[in-house]
């Protein structure tokens, strides 16, 4: 039995990636130690968020599932930063945990050449350095031509609760034993990390009286270009805002050894992040405060379970009830599932190349937690983009790598493969040096071109897309050449808006510039209504046209050494003048372009100069031009 | 696209003739703004332009500009190279305005590289370039870091320090909406924080100017009562220089008379016509005249007369000059002493023959001592890192500004940190500290957040 791509993991990078694999027209094999946890949310039961759910829409522009599916799934939809500027905002759904996998199990079993069986992979066949498959648990093989790893937290992984160890993945699943030993033997650096989730609250024993209840928005949104967002804003389900108090407090600092992380266990080597600190830790590094906020969030409309996030935890269980019934409003609660950490292994990531396959092993590639993420998000947009390059390799084309000014899914993966990871990776807006390029609101406009040319995007999709390219120039066109002048009437009229008079004749696209205009107020002047989608994308490139320009011209100076590949095999010892930090970290990251070099930490401006003289001497074909 | 570098090609202060080189695609298009002259975009390649530098209305030198078009140069890009009148403080003052204009400072060997690069030199020179470059970036990168004043180099760190904090509570804002317990940080809170910021960007200007004299030269006057020598020394001091002797309006409100160069420092003399112009006028307002002149200057040359008595008048100048930087020059050697030299005690004094050019280098030295010309002249780099640490300074005043105009317009706090993060880069620069994680870290150690 031969496929032309195997997957490993059924979580949300391996649902992207077989997918993706599958719609581009190669055979297909998922595998999973368990069919009915594929595309499981075993932490927080929401999808997006800040910087994250503008990922979800990038997947849903370049044809993934996740954003469709969240869609279906949701039982509140948000949008978050409504009160500030448009390369803000970004959409978070609480996602029903038993709706979402289902939903995406559908897609997955209704998807041509995509097949998927339950196996634990123990193995992998390795030829001449090159994957040519995996051997399971009990020693069938299965050959491929290329393998996609998207194991998640499964590697080597250890539940941590008190000063008790053992190994299990999440959910009491079973964990993958060997394989991360088979890749150290191959050579692969492996790191540990670690990560935790919080306890799990019978809706029926809070109090909600005590709690504060928090909405989702007013109006309706959806993740997809494809979804109309349509659903009864009445019936979506809150979250509820509680605080920690004193005697939570109390309880945590006098039971602070019995954590797994202070002292329970005195074998911890894995890294956690510093964006989800446990509970504990929280108080340990924030003594002053008083108290710390928490949120009980439904997990689905099919079973009563709360998610108490913030309260995640390593403590014992007996202190774990005593800490959840300091709450308010949980005094009685019942702890349906208990907090944990988990800590398991990881490919340190700058050993894969800008494509996501190991620079080791061709034709291996890895996605999500396993290159050292954390985010169902940031799993999923890898997994696709390891899908899509996987196939480009089978067909010999070019990788599909996309720039940090171009996606926050190009600023993960450059962040990834140059920079490394200290501790699990979370996007965050702050990231990502371009972000009033990379908005909520124009995901299709960067990325469905590239979506329909690695036919994920059908034709239909597509020509929706073209249409609203003709839209915008044509309504900014008109704008421009529309003039109006202080005329009686519309002195009358813009005093109604409350902005001031006009001078001097002027366009309308110059008046909308003023902040307390909107473009369906000058709908009048332009003589046609403009679509509320379209509005959109005019007030923004009008009304932040400076700021829009300021930061193409500075991605366009960073493209510039974007352009200037530099060869696999060039040999950076014989670069006589480099010094020996950069040497060593050029080495280590093996950069693709001149540009990815200059991120490289330790990699001076002036190795960069030297760099650059060197190719230029060496390749000089290749590099002309400045 | 390259950006446009721009940096003084010959040795600082040394001939009578610097160039400042210009290279890149905005060359003519920067060189323009500051030159009053043809216009260089539309002058042919390969020709030479007289004209004015100026820096707004003022004049800044009178130069020779030779305007080569890519691709027939050194670089094979736009190329304008500004033949000044030499001295380290025009040519300072010419390479900061490019800078300022948008220029970058050339790395060094910077040129040369960008020649091999664009295939003016061959291979066998290439060698030589990237030995150059290793030799000499990483110096002058340490160096401008370590000729920072150390005082300086503080109020920058606090600066940026007090600039990341608010960033990271923009951050933490924008990346964590629902966290009730963090500061919404909004507009009117950064209000104050700007303004102080400005403040201390303005001040550290001020502060890093210690430069000043070198820019602008030294203000100076001569005084003295008539017919004691005061033209004359004015005049030796000039012929001895060959300078220009030109009656400029400076944007300062005095009248400048001549400049005169001291080992590429200039002295501009302040209205020493005024003073000789008092002999016919009543003694009493030379005296006060010359007290107001002083006020403005840098350096008081204050002329005695060897062969008279010290007047009432000069007892009293003597005593209002003792808070000023001042030479006492007793001129008229030649002739027989009648002046009390045990008055003038405690005070520099040259003794001067002005009209035999007896102890003109004797004041020459003097005033390098006085204003240690000789360790400036060691250090020129000082100049060059300086023109770059206040253009980058300027920059951020620039972003500073745009953020104003940003709150005045009431954009959302999100972007109005786009410009506030250019402040803090700009800073980071200036100190050498480039740390990308900074923020994230900061993040995270000032707000406590989680899952």
């Amino acid at each position: 039995m031969k496929y032309e791509v195997i997957v490993v993991g059924g979580g949300h990078a391996g649902c992207e990636a077989s997918l993706a694999s599958a719609k581009m027209g190669h055979s297909t094999l998922l595998l999973t130690g368990n069919i009915q946890n594929i595309a499981d949310m075993p932490c927080n039961p929401s999808i997006g968020g800040s910087a994250k759910g503008i990922v979800v829409r990038e997947i849903d522009a370049l044809g993934g599932a996740m954003g469709m599916v969240a869609d279906k799934a949701q039982i509140q939809m948000k949008m978050l930063n409504t009160t500030k500027g448009p390369a803000v905002q970004a959409l978070r759904a609480q996602a029903d945990k038993i709706t979402y996998p289902k939903e995406m199990l559908k897609q997955l079993q209704t998807q041509k050449n995509l097949e998927i069986k339950e196996a634990m992979v123990e193995d992998l066949i390795v030829e001449e350095q090159k994957v040519c498959g995996v051997i399971l648990e009990d020693g069938t093989k299965i050959e491929s031509e290329v393998v996609i790893l998207t194991t998640g937290t499964y590697l080597k992984s250890d539940i941590l609760v008190g000063d008790t160890r053992h190994r299990e993945g999440p959910h009491g699943e079973k964990p993958s034993n060997y394989l991360s030993e088979k890749l150290k033997d191959l050579g692969f650096k492996i790191i540990r990390l670690k990560t935790g989730t919080p306890q799990r609250i019978a809706r029926n024993s809070v109090d909600f009286t005590q709690t504060k209840e928090e909405k989702g928005s007013e109006e309706c949104y959806a993740f997809s270009f494809d979804t109309k967002p349509n659903y009864d804003i009445a019936s979506q389900k809150p979250c509820y805002l509680i605080y920690t108090t004193p005697k939570t407090h109390e309880i945590i600092k006098q039971n602070l050894s019995k954590s797994s992380m202070y002292g329970g266990l005195d074998d911890i080597e894995g890294v956690g992040p510093r964006y989800c600190p446990s509970i504990e830790d929280k108080i340990v590094r924030f003594a002053d405060k008083e108290r710390h906020q928490l949120f009980l969030e439904p997990e689905s409309l099919f079973y009563d379970d709360m998610y108490l996030q913030g309260f995640s935890t390593s403590m014992p269980h007996d202190i774990q009830e005593q800490m959840v019934h300091s709450l308010p409003g949980l005094e009685h609660a019942e702890i349906t599932k208990y907090a944990y950490a988990i800590e398991y292994d990881a490919i340190y990531p700058t050993q894969l190349k800008q494509n996501l396959e190991t620079k080791i092993i061709e034709n291996l590639f890895t996605a999500g937690q396993i290159n050292g993420t954390s985010g169902y998000e940031e799993a999923a947009c890898q997994g696709l983009m390891a899908g899509i390059n996987a196939c480009l390799k089978i067909e010999q084309k070019e990788p599909f790598i996309l720039k940090r000014n171009e996606a926050y899914i190009g600023v993960l993966i450059d962040d990834l493969v140059t920079k490394g990871v200290r501790d699990p990776y979370r996007l965050l807006t702050s990231r990502a040096e371009y972000r009033l390029l990379l908005r909520h609101d124009n995901a299709d406009l960067r990325l469905r071109e590239y979506g329909y040319k690695y036919h994920l995007i059908n034709d239909q999709q597509y020509q929706y897309l073209q249409e609203k390219k003709k839209k915008i120039e044509s309504a900014l066109n008109d704008l421009k050449i529309t003039m109006i002048t202080p005329k009686k009437e519309v002195s009358a009229y813009l005093e109604k808006l409350e902005t001031a008079p006009l001078r001097d004749r002027i366009t309308l696209y110059d008046l909308l510039k003023r902040p307390e205009i909107k473009l369906a107020d000058l709908e009048c002047f332009l003589g046609y209504e403009v679509e509320e989608e379209i509005r959109k994308q005019i007030e923004i490139y009008i009304k932040y046209e400076g700021y829009i320009q300021k930061a193409n011209k500075e991605a366009e100076k960073l493209n510039h050494l974007e352009n200037k590949k530099i060869p696999e095999n060039i040999n950076y010892d014989q670069i006589k003048n480099l010094a020996s930090e950069a040497r060593q970290k050029l080495k280590e990251v093996c950069p693709t372009t001149v540009a990815q070099a200059s991120r490289i930490s330790g990699v001076n401006p002036a190795d960069i100069a030297i760099l650059l003289v060197y190719l230029k001497r060496e390749y000089n074909h290749e590099h002309r031009g400045i | 696209m390259e950006d446009t570098i721009a940096a003084i090609s010959t040795a600082l202060g040394v001939g009578a003739i610097s160039i400042i080189r210009v290279s890149g695609t905005e060359a003519l298009e920067i060189v323009h703004k500051i030159f009053k002259g043809p216009d260089v975009r539309q002058v042919p390649s390969h020709t030479i332009h007289y004209g004015h530098i100026i820096d707004n209305e003022e004049i800044v030198d009178e130069v020779l500009v030779s305007v080569m078009r890519a691709p027939r140069t050194f670089t094979v890009e736009d190329v304008v190279e500004i033949n000044a009148h030499g001295g380290i403080a025009t040519t300072n003052r010419i390479l900061e305005l490019l800078l300022s204009q948008g220029c970058r400072l050339a790395e060094p060997g910077e040129f040369t590289k960008r020649a091999f690069l664009n295939g003016r030199i061959d291979l066998t020179q290439a060698e030589g370039v990237m030995d150059l470059i290793e030799a000499k970036t990483e110096k002058a990168r340490t160096l401008a870091v370590q000729q920072l004043d150390g005082k300086v180099s503080e109020l920058i760190k606090n600066l940026r320090q007090k600039i990341l904090e608010i960033l990271a509570n923009i951050e933490v804002n924008i990346d964590y909406p629902e966290y009730e317990d963090i500061v919404e940080f909004t507009n009117e809170m950064l209000c104050p924080n700007l303004e102080m910021v400005k403040k201390e960007i303005h001040r550290i200007l001020k502060e890093s100017e210690n430069g000043k004299i070198i820019r602008e030269g030294i203000k100076t006057v001569i005084i003295g009562k008539p017919n004691v020598g005061k033209s004359s020394l004015l005049n030796a001091l000039l012929n001895e220089d060959k300078a220009i002797v030109t009656d400029i309006e400076g944007t300062t409100r005095d009248t400048v008379e001549g400049i005169v160069r001291l080992d590429g420092i200039i002295l501009h003399m302040i209205d020493t016509a005024g003073i000789r112009e008092t002999t016919d006028v009543v003694e009493r307002i030379g005296v006060n005249k010359s007290i107001e002149l002083m006020k403005q200057a840098d350096l008081v040359l204050f002329v005695l007369n060897n062969h008279d008595e010290l007047t009432e008048e000069e007892l009293e100048l003597l005593k209002e000059i003792e808070s000023k930087n001042h030479i006492l020059i007793i001129n008229k050697q030649d002739l027989e002493n009648h002046l009390d030299l045990t008055e003038l005690e405690g005070h520099p004094c040259i003794k001067m023959s002005i009209s035999e050019k007896f102890g003109l280098e004797e004041l020459k030295a003097k005033i390098k001592e006085i204003f240690q010309l000789e360790k400036i002249e060691m250090e020129d780099m000082t100049y060059l890192t300086s023109a770059r640490s206040i253009s980058l300074l300027k920059q951020a005043l620039t972003s500073l500004e745009e953020v104003e105009q940003g709150l005045h317009q009431q954009l959302p706090m999100d972007m109005l940190e786009i410009d506030l993060k250019n402040i803090w880069n700009k800073l980071g620069e200036i100190i050498g500290e480039t740390y990308e994680e900074e923020l994230i870290d900061q993040l995270f150690s000032q707000f406590c957040l989680g899952k």
